[in-house]
């Protein structure tokens, strides 16, 4: 009956649900606690220190993008250049990813 | 002009996040621009909920702080373009949430977006007055069990105390939205009715969600249950209770689970 029941059925919801929580987990046992800081705020800083110090960027042209997985996370940070002088000519904003 | 709304119930645990990712959903899907903002500092799971926790990367009290800027912080849903969220922090620090931060944030986000939402954390504490003191309407969220309809009545009476509009001597339009209701339980005379809920804490009634499979199918996805199963009978009286928000003239009924055929035969197990 029980297999007749699944097979009538949606795809269930919880081993997604087991998923979500472990990949989730696993990044925040290794975060959070005594002691621990916040990488990404701390990597993010750092990176705007040393892009600072060559250009003026504008905080809010910056997006910091993330995704955690179980394998491996994606941090992905979009900084918009501002117009830089060539020639005498202004150049449009550039966007590079670091 | 923005319109906020505080999402509160001083229990926990009987649908307020779900409550705001459902609410602001249902409200984005109008096709106006929402942020559902997390309140619970230290214990986040709207971006649970939202499934959007794998994308976190600021919170509230970076904001409030200093270490990013509000657009940095908010997430775009993924799935509903006029649809974001501003994650709560996990820190323990207590003091983490300013009242200064939080005014200053909620200026903000009342510029960019139609609808600032609110996830009050449970409790009648600083967190959940912070959440509430900018709202220019709430939702009270409550079982009919008898606790939560106690602490929702502790609730109202903050709400017209502690908020930026009582103290400025205006009154806070509240809305009540009974979760969890088993109308053939209450029928029997198991469990409170509306009426007997209405009856105590008189003060309208914005929607009537029945206890469903769906509710806890859709967390387990990390999707609103009105963006999950948005024909489903939660759903549908989550999208009556936005008709209701946004000033139609709408009667509260229960929806029912459409069940088909083979939910008759076979009485749906895993949900």
């Amino acid at each position: 009956m029980s297999f007749l029941a699944n097979l009538f059925n949606r795809k269930s919801s919880a081993p997604v649900a087991r998923d979500r929580l472990q990949i989730l987990l696993a990044h925040e046992r290794a975060n959070l606690g005594e002691g621990k800081s916040d990488l990404l705020v701390q990597l993010q800083k750092e990176i705007m220190e040393v892009i600072s110090r060559h250009i003026a960027v504008d905080q809010d042209k910056v997006q910091v993008k993330l995704d955690r997985g179980s394998g491996c996370s994606m941090l992905e940070i979009d900084i918009e250049v501002p117009g830089i002088e060539q020639n005498g000519k202004e150049k449009k904003g550039d966007t590079h990813s670091v | 002009m923005a319109q906020v709304l505080v999402v509160t119930s001083g229990k926990g645990g009987v649908g307020k996040t779900t409550t705001t990712a459902a609410l602001g959903a249902a409200l984005a899907k109008t096709g106006k621009s929402v942020v559902v903002v997390d309140f619970d500092v230290g214990l986040r799971n709207l971006d649970l909920v939202m499934g959007a926790e794998r994308r976190v990367v600021f919170d509230l009290v970076n904001v409030i702080q200093g270490d990013a800027k509000l657009n940095q912080a908010i997430i775009k849903d993924k799935r509903l373009d006029t649809l974001s969220l501003l994650p709560a922090s996990q820190t323990r620090d207590k003091d983490a949430l300013t009242e200064e931060g939080v005014a200053k944030v909620m200026a903000e986000l009342k510029e960019k977006f139609d609808w600032v939402v609110c996830d009050s954390p449970a409790g009648i504490e600083r967190g959940a007055q912070l959440a509430m003191a900018h709202a220019d309407q709430a939702v009270i969220v409550t079982n009919p069990e008898v606790s939560s309809v106690r602490d929702s009545d502790r609730i109202i009476g903050m709400l017209d105390s502690t908020t930026e509009k009582a103290k400025a001597g205006e009154k806070m339009p509240k809305h009540l939205l009974l979760t969890r209701y088993d109308p053939a339980r209450a029928a029997r005379g198991e469990m409170l009715s509306v009426d007997d809920v209405l009856d105590i804490l008189s003060i309208p009634l914005i929607g009537i969600i029945p206890e469903s499979q769906d509710v806890l199918r859709s967390s387990n996805l990390g999707a609103p249950v009105t963006l999950a199963a948005p024909e489903s009978a939660p759903a549908r009286a989550y999208f009556e209770a936005v008709r209701r928000l946004t000033g139609e003239k709408v009667d509260v009924t229960v929806p029912t689970e459409k069940k088909g055929l083979f939910d008759w035969l076979f009485k749906r197990g895993a949900a």
